[in-house]
């Protein structure tokens, strides 16, 4: 049985200028799902994880999520669905503590009794007791991005998009980093952007292949490196 | 509200405030009295400033168009009126309604940081150009005449619905003081609310903000909208103090002042901007008395030398030596401990040694 469809783009597009950074893609993905976006450098991945969650605004086409058409949204928009979203680069409340962060997104959604251990659960579960009075800022680059899913994980949400979550870590915390994924993806609905291939093997998901704006294949990691278009766009430049 | 460490310096503070209120007027010279009026609204003005900068990030170069639109909009009710009563909360709410309109546009309109400090600073000089301009008798409200750059007399502050009592300039300073105090507690309040916090954190980053599902646009435009209506209670303190209200309320140099003073008091706190204020309030009469040197370039000076070498401003500077010499203090406590307790040992193992 297959589930249901939860994001659905329809001829997404988004030009700047002359530069069809995403051209026209058609994109499913099912419940419970998890889905790797990966592709080379400009090949529109980031620009169309910007237009799902409201950080950019499509020049033209669909996106649906769950019934509910977020063309155009802001972002605390198409958070309110129940989307937690992880940028590329770390974006998290450097001034503040560890758990003042956590406790702002689980605040969001929550009365004070509830988003307090809603709080202390979240550092739990991404085991950051140990600096959870720490402020962001100083942390390690790695610390930082876990912090972030922490907030993204703290409001509980259906479905998680997260853009380079392994970006600039260790071999240690890539680690670590899969096994938050898998377990966020036992709850919730995500799509992961990397390209890092080790890190996408690690996962071993569903592929999506952006290329010059457009998606070159969908399917399992081993038929996408197999595949020799894959090869010649991707892997040939980005070696394996 | 918590009784962390922050609260208990708070709790401190109000406390010296309200000692002050109550002694200053036994052992000060009237005239310092009535003079102190006018710093004290100068100095609500720097806290509303240091709430919207220092904790909602809302850099505002025109602060003073609120305080300047409080001044206003009280003496001109009070004069139609008859009374101060219904003129107080005119002058709070016309603050307020302004800076949520400016603020509407600014915010929704998703203007950025640097444009904002020009729109709020043009905002205060057009209408500086504007009331210069109001000095024939067409220009009028009612029945107050706005004067030019003359200004408006204003009416003395009365007893809450009672215009036969007029306050006297003396107790204008207790006014001045409970707002500034009620004021400064409101604000503190604000700040440990869900709501500060939130706007804490749009400050730190407003895109996360976004992502994790806040609206930023109505925070900053209710935080700023809160700042506004602050600054309006200072202007009616302002009023009051100097008697009369005039063009030069909306000047360059009082919004750049209203700058300076959270900038060298400390932005991210709120006490700071208020000695900010107190401070060069003083520094800069006294340097005019003195007739040595132009205020103007001592105070850019004193900006730069802040900019440059006390960046964060005086209180957050104090405060972080003040931990570190605490804690250096609390190390060399434990230090001495163990070395007591070292020698001690070995003096008990001579004494066995002894024994033996």
């Amino acid at each position: 049985m297959k589930s249901e469809i939860v994001v659905e783009t329809r001829n997404l597009s988004m030009h700047f200028g002359g530069v069809k950074a995403v051209d026209r893609v058609n994109f499913n993905l099912r419940e419970n799902e998890l889905r790797c976006l990966i592709g080379p450098n400009g090949a529109g991945k980031s620009t169309f994880f910007k237009c799902l969650t409201g950080q950019l605004a499509p020049t033209s086409g669909d996106v649906v999520i769950r019934d509910f058409n977020g063309t155009g949204r802001l972002p605390h928009q198409i958070a309110r669905l129940g989307v937690g979203i992880k940028t590329q680069v770390p974006n998290v409340f450097d001034g503040l503590s560890v758990t003042e962060n956590i406790w702002l997104a689980a605040r969001r959604w929550h009365g004070a009794a509830r988003a307090r251990s809603l709080t202390s659960q979240t550092v739990e579960r991404l085991k950051l007791g140990d600096i959870r009075a720490d402020t962001v800022g100083q942390l390690a680059h790695g610390q930082r991005q876990w912090v972030e899913l922490g907030m993204v994980v703290a409001a509980e949400p259906w479905l998680v998009l997260l853009d380079e979550p392994a970006a600039g870590m260790t071999h240690d915390e890539i680690e670590r980093t899969v096994e938050i994924i898998r377990e966020i993806n036992q709850q919730s609905t995500m799509i992961v952007v990397e390209h890092d291939m080790q890190f996408i093997r690690m996962i071993s998901s569903k592929v999506t292949v952006f290329h010059e704006g457009r998606i070159l294949i969908e399917d399992t990691m081993d038929v996408v490196t197999a595949d020799p278009r894959v090869r010649e766009v991707y892997l040939g430049s980005g070696g394996s | 509200m918590s009784w962390t460490r922050e609260n208990r310096w708070r709790a401190v503070l109000v406390l010296a405030g309200v000692i002050f209120t109550v002694a200053a007027p036994g052992v000060l010279e009237l005239f310092t009295i009535i003079n102190l009026s006018t710093v004290i609204a100068l100095a609500i003005l720097a806290l509303s400033l240091g709430l919207i900068w220092g904790y909602g990030g809302i850099l505002c170069f025109g602060q003073t168009a609120f305080f300047g639109i409080g001044a206003y909009a009280y003496t001109i009710a009070a004069i139609n009126f008859g009374g101060s009563s219904w003129a107080v909360l005119i002058a709070i709410l016309a603050a307020a309604v302004f800076a949520a309109v400016l603020g509407y546009f600014m915010f929704y309109g998703r203007v950025s940081d640097v444009y904002m400090a020009v729109i709020t600073l043009t905002v205060t000089l057009i209408l500086y150009s504007l009331l210069r301009r109001t000095s024939g008798p067409e220009y009028k409200i009612g029945d107050a005449l706005l004067g030019g750059f003359n200004g408006v007399t204003s009416p003395p502050l009365n007893l809450p619905w009672a215009p036969y009592m007029p306050l006297f300039p003396e107790h204008v300073f207790y006014v001045g003081m409970a707002v500034l105090i009620i004021g400064y507690i409101i604000c503190a309040w604000l700040i440990q609310t869900h709501f500060g916090r939130v706007s804490v954190a749009i400050r730190e980053n407003e895109l996360r903000a976004e992502l994790i599902g806040y609206d930023t646009r109505f925070y900053k435009l209710a935080m700023f909208t809160i700042g506004g209506a602050i600054a309006g209670a200072g202007g009616i303190i302002f009023a009051n103090g100097v008697g009369r209200v005039t063009p030069d309320i909306f000047n360059l140099y009082n919004s750049a002042l209203a700058i300076i003073w959270v900038i060298v008091g400390g932005r991210g706190t709120l006490a700071g901007p208020v000695m900010g204020a107190f401070a060069l309030f003083y520094l800069t009469s006294w340097l005019g008395t003195q007739g040595v040197v132009n205020n103007n370039l001592v105070l850019g000076l004193i900006l730069i030398v802040f900019v440059l070498a006390v960046p964060r401003g005086l209180l957050p500077t104090f405060i972080s030596w003040w931990d570190g010499a605490r804690s250096r203090r609390a190390m060399q406590r434990r230090e001495l401990k163990v070395r007591r307790k070292r020698s001690r040992r070995s003096s008990d193992q001579r004494e066995v040694t002894h024994e033996k």
